[in-house]
């Protein structure tokens, strides 16, 4: 195994083993379960994420089992309805939702921009509390029966027909989001209020804007979504109707209420790994992101756009062509910045030193897959092709692509990356590599045969299919075995380093940031004191290398 | 179980690439299927030219400019406005371009010629219930003639379901309370699928079926074969009474509702000012929500009928009041 | 909450009481505390802008229900629930002024309580009278609602109207007992001499909370109880 060896920083000496850091400075389930300290709230999170995310990926491994066969082969129909509501409601709510925000973003936003903690750390608490009560009453309804509505929670058929957990469910997923909006607030107050000196906007990590930009989203957003579950809930309760037609009400209200959030939430989904593309990109070819600004603005770009585009989700539903065609241009709209990225970043690499550590391959996979998964929104922002591929396979591969393709991808690749900070080891670059390879060459072969699938007229959340479907399937269903060992080699020599890893540095890569210039584990107040900032972001070409 | 799985892939796709089995490209065999399809190799080929690009790109950089010495340090970047600008402008030039593309073809597709055969469909939990004017019901079946414009409109009895053919390339929700609508000129005789496009409970796999495109005689011969069929609009006339409705709606003014003769297509002021089409959706909207739409000569006394009839009838009883528009504007063509 | 042991290096000046160890002056903490109850209502508004919006849509769709349920129920309540709510924002107001001019304790207290006092009267209104009322004579959905024979074709959707009354006075009489919560942690804080007029932070941050809760209240009153046509002038659509 090779690890790039760079030469220390000057000034910065190898810390001691005993060295009181934050992981140390105190024992004890109490002193974890009553932290404040962001770091070790990041840290709670990162467990409990991780164990929803093998959940969700459980109930993902028995549907592309099931699908093997034309006829099923594994469960009932019933049963495979409840399997992707969950893997749904789980992957969407509880992993993708919170993943990079409150792990890296809650562990790195105070280090990143020279502050002790976040603005309001007892809210960080309560936020995870929160976040945990809201997972506790969606594995309820997973124990007690499951839940068939997909997670989009249609009506009719969610407030009226099914006969499921759909209120312990529902009141999980609205339970969690008060843990995202509080979130969002303590990153935005602590982004505008305690910078250090020297420390403007514009000097800022892209990191810290595509935190802001998310938590925009997760502030306006969440609150809406809040509501429409709640009145879901109340209608399947009290039967009046809100969005049952047979008494009064109007389904489709409840997909635009729906989807006001729930497609801004897709870019809470990958703003925050772009906000990590843009540090891997630059610390891995040791140079300065290419079109800092336009990077910088462009995720705000996303954010507000993202809020005006929520009806094309609904083109079939049978609303006018008129607001067919202004959600039309306003997705195409969306678009735009997110191709800026990716050039800015591609860019970025040229006349680069590029090394080709595990984090780097994880951000060039994310470039590739994202780009396609990208693009192949086009097709759906487009009127007429959306008409033929909507309610298909078209759109499993299409959000495959940029969740797991992207956002997955950005995620571990941000933990690789931040790992020897968060741990003080190293983990073992090999496998590390490895893993990344077998990810990504499973990832295609899983869902590219689903592109295909859905253009031939494949739908979605079928329990059983036409026989001339099968190759595809089965192609699908051996991908997602190899994407499964591919999640798990990770999980172990991660496990693994924590204890057997070499010791890592302050900066074994070298980095540029405030948080590179803090022993590895940092301690609990993260500086001794607080730096005074002088360079931009990524100023690799300054020897010098730190911002003090 | 893995390996093994991996395998039978692996094989499978082998063998089904030799022998061409895998299906890549779905039959068209509507007058939009091609035009649709073209829009659909041009995304392709735009997603394609720039992935491949990127991915070259980003490979082409990678080892050209891969670390040499571990204290290499490159040179500063400088930003480069053109260059932003231009990455920016394109693509949102290549968008335009693709919108008005896509949107002119969705135009087209969304206006049923006027000449269509009209065919009706309920969904319900789980098969679609098709109903021809002329009275021929068929369950997850529709016999249609080819090369002659369709205008399927429908609803649902329960939940939100959708009628799909890939092979013609429509698609549209069949959403309950309202009426929604598609269309499509078969251009070639042959079977295609049915699906629900859009989850609807236990059995939403199982609510599919069959298109059969059959040439103008054979449909004609299909149509009138079978049991006698009372046409959709003289059901309508027997429920008509069945449900007492003709005792408010008589022809001649004189009930206590206004007379439904001629009324179809016309447009209607209502009491607080607003004027409305009378089309499907308004006179299901009279039938299940009497209290939405108030005349302004008229007391709002009209009974609710929402949970006596289902949809399908309540389709039938349209299928009459269009009938009288019809008789009225032969009588006073006299 | 458990502290971990700080660094031995940190510097420790005296820092005034209330201050939190995670921002480097108080300056930095009541700009941050401030912002961040502004962010908070932001999300609030949100939060209730989308139950707003829904009422709106279903009220054009079903309006001869909805003035039929607004005409039900008693807006004499309502207006002086109004004057109370609006008086207590005065009251609170008024004692962080007190605060600001560095006035007596006791008064900064006589006028928190007085807030409470007249939060504690808007609530007692409403529940004991308003809803109480509505209880005995059927009209909450859900718990033996009656569709009166009198609301002729309305009827059927006079329920939702009134499902949207309950959940939108509900939600905003939970957050009025949330705000009793705050208010009576300031009360004690103020007893104890907390506040002075360099530190009253908290009670012009909670005041925002309490603002927001009165103006809430001041769109909720008109789109409830007065837009019902009960003030309709004949011959004027």
């Amino acid at each position: 195994m090779s690890t790039t060896v760079i030469p220390e920083m000057p000034g910065q000496e190898i810390p001691a083993q005993s060295r009181v850091n934050y992981l140390n400075a105190s024992y004890g389930v109490k002193s974890w379960l009553l932290t404040t300290d962001h770091k070790r709230i990041a840290l709670l999170y990162l467990g409990s994420i991780t164990l929803m995310f093998f959940v969700g990926g459980f109930f993902a491994v028995l549907m592309r089992l099931h699908l093997i066969e034309p006829q099923g082969a594994l469960v009932a129909p019933e049963t495979y309805n409840k399997l992707f509501t969950m893997h749904g409601v789980i992957m969407v709510f509880f992993f993708l939702v919170p993943s990079i925000p409150a792990t890296l973003g809650n562990f790195l936003v105070p280090m990143m921009i020279g502050a002790r903690d976040l603005a309001f750390p007892r809210l960080n608490l309560l936020s995870w509390y929160i976040y945990v009560i809201g997972a506790a009453f969606t594995l309820y309804a997973v124990i007690s029966g499951g839940v068939d509505t997909g997670w989009t929670f249609y009506t009719p058929y969610s407030s009226t027909f099914s006969h499921t957990s759909v209120i312990p469910t529902a009141l999980g997923v609205f339970i969690t989001g008060f843990s995202s909006i509080l979130t969002g607030l303590n990153f935005v107050v602590t982004i505008h209020k305690m910078r250090a000196p020297g420390l403007t906007w514009f000097r800022l990590p892209l990191f810290i804007w595509a935190m802001y930009a998310t938590s925009i989203i997760f502030i306006l957003g969440t609150p809406v979504i809040a509501i429409t579950i709640f009145l879901l809930g109340l209608e399947r309760l009290l039967h009046i109707g809100i969005f049952d037609p047979a008494i009064g009400g109007d389904p489709i209200l409840f997909q635009h209420m729906f989807w006001f959030y729930s497609h801004p939430a897709v870019y809470i989904m990958i703003l925050p790994g772009m906000g990590v593309m843009s540090e891997l990109i630059t610390c891995f070819s040791r140079k300065r992101i290419f079109g800092y600004t336009f990077v910088a603005f462009s995720s705000l770009a996303i954010a507000i756009i993202s809020f005006l585009v929520w009806g094309h989700h609904m083109f079939v539903t049978g609303q006018s062509i008129y607001a067919g065609l202004i959600f039309s241009v306003l997705s195409f709209l969306v678009a735009i910045p997110s191709a800026v990225k990716v050039f800015n970043w591609t860019a970025t690499l040229y006349k680069g030193s590029i090394s080709y550590d595990a984090p780097m391959l994880y951000a060039l996979g994310f470039i590739g897959l994202f780009t396609m998964g990208g693009l192949t929104g086009l097709f759906l922002a487009s009127l007429a092709t959306d008409v033929h591929l909507n309610g298909t396979y078209f759109i499993v591969a299409h959000f495959h692509y940029i969740m797991v393709g992207g956002a997955v991808m950005a995620y571990l690749g941000g933990i690789h990356f931040w790992w020897p900070k968060i741990t003080g080891r190293m983990y073992p670059d090999g496998w590390a590599r490895f893993a990344a390879l077998i990810i990504f060459v499973g990832f295609n072969l899983t869902f590219f045969p689903q592109f295909v699938l859905g253009y031939l007229g494949m739908p979605r959340r079928y329990a059983v299919y036409p026989s001339e479907f099968q190759v595809l399937n089965v192609m699908s269903s051996a991908g997602a075995s190899i994407l499964g060992i591919g999640y798990l080699i990770p999980l172990i020599y991660l496990l693994w380093s924590i204890r057997y890893g070499p010791i890592a540095g302050p900066n074994p890569w070298g980095a540029k940031g405030l948080e590179w210039e803090t022993p590895s584990p940092p301690p609990t107040e993260n500086f001794e004191e607080i730096p005074v900032v002088t360079e931009d972001a990524y100023d690799y070409a300054n020897v010098g290398g730190s911002r003090v | 179980m893995i390996t093994g799985l991996m395998q039978t892939g692996f094989t499978d796709m082998a063998a089904a690439i030799a022998a061409a089995a895998i299906p890549i490209h779905p039959t068209s065999a509507s007058s939009i299927a091609d035009s649709v399809d073209h829009l659909y190799y041009f995304l392709t080929a735009i997603t394609l030219f720039f992935t491949f690009a990127i991915f070259t790109t980003i490979f082409y950089f990678m080892v050209r400019f891969r670390r040499r010495s571990p204290d290499e340090r490159p040179a500063d970047t400088k930003t480069h406005l053109a260059l932003e600008l231009s990455w920016t402008i394109i693509p949102t030039l290549i968008t335009v371009v693709i919108f008005v593309w896509a949107s002119s073809l969705y135009f087209e597709n969304s206006r049923p010629p006027e000449a269509s055969t009209e065919i009706f469909v309920v969904g319900k939990q789980w098969m679609w219930h098709i109903q021809h004017p002329e009275g021929v019901r068929e369950i997850n079946e529709l016999h249609v003639p080819v090369n002659a414009p369709i205008k399927i409109t429908m609803t649902s009895d329960d939940v939100i379901h959708d009628f799909y053919i890939p092979a013609f390339r429509v698609k549209k929700d069949a959403v309950p309370g309202r009426y929604t609508s598609l269309w499509f000129q078969a251009t070639k005789i042959g079977t295609y699928h049915i699906f629900c496009a859009q989850y609807c409970g236990a059995d939403h796999a199982e609510m599919i079926g069959w298109v059969y495109v059959m040439s103008p005689s054979d449909y004609a011969a299909w149509l009138s074969g079978g049991a006698r069929n009372e046409s959709m609009a003289q059901t309508g006339e027997r429920l008509f009474t069945q449900l007492g409705c003709v005792t408010c709606h008589v022809a001649d003014n004189t009930g206590r509702g206004p007379s439904l003769v001629g009324l179809y297509g016309k447009q209607e002021k209502l009491r607080n000012g607003d004027s409305k089409l009378v089309d499907e959706s308004l006179i299901r909207q009279a039938i299940v929500n009497p209290n939405s739409i108030i005349l302004p000569n008229f007391p709002p006394i009209m009974p609710s009928f929402q949970g006596q009839i289902n949809e399908e009838q309540v389709l039938q009883l349209i299928a009459y009041v269009k009938s009288l528009g019809t008789e009225e504007r032969k009588t006073n063509g006299k | 909450m458990w502290e971990a042991p700080v660094s031995d290096m940190a510097v420790h000046a005296p820092h005034p009481p209330g201050f939190k160890h995670q921002f480097e002056d108080m300056d930095q903490q009541r700009e941050a505390d401030s912002l961040g109850m502004w962010v908070f209502l932001v999300t609030e508004i949100m939060f209730f802008g989308g139950l707003f919006a829904t009422y709106i849509i279903y009220r054009a769709l079903y309006l001869p229900a909805f003035e039929t349920g607004s005409r039900l129920l008693n807006v004499k309540f309502g207006a002086v629930n109004t004057a109370v709510l609006i008086g207590s924002s005065l009251t609170m107001a008024l004692a962080i002024h007190a605060a600001q001019a560095g006035k007596k304790k006791s008064e900064q207290v006589m006028y928190l309580v007085l807030t409470m006092i007249l939060g504690a009267i808007f609530l007692f209104l409403k529940f004991n009278f308003e809803w109480r009322a509505d209880y005995h004579e059927h009209l909450i959905p859900g718990f033996h609602f009656i569709i009166r024979p009198e609301w002729g074709a309305a009827g059927p959707h006079v329920p939702m109207f009134f499902l949207f009354y309950f959940f939108m006075t509900g939600l905003h009489a939970m957050h009025m007992i949330i705000g009793f919560g705050i208010l009576a942690t300031l009360t004690g804080m103020a007893h104890r001499g907390r506040f002075n007029s360099e530190y009253y932070a908290p009670l012009e941050v909670s005041g925002l909370y309490w603002h927001f809760v009165d103006i809430v209240w001041i769109f909720l009153f008109p789109l409830l109880y007065l837009i019902g046509g009960r003030f309709a002038i004949p011959g004027v659509h």
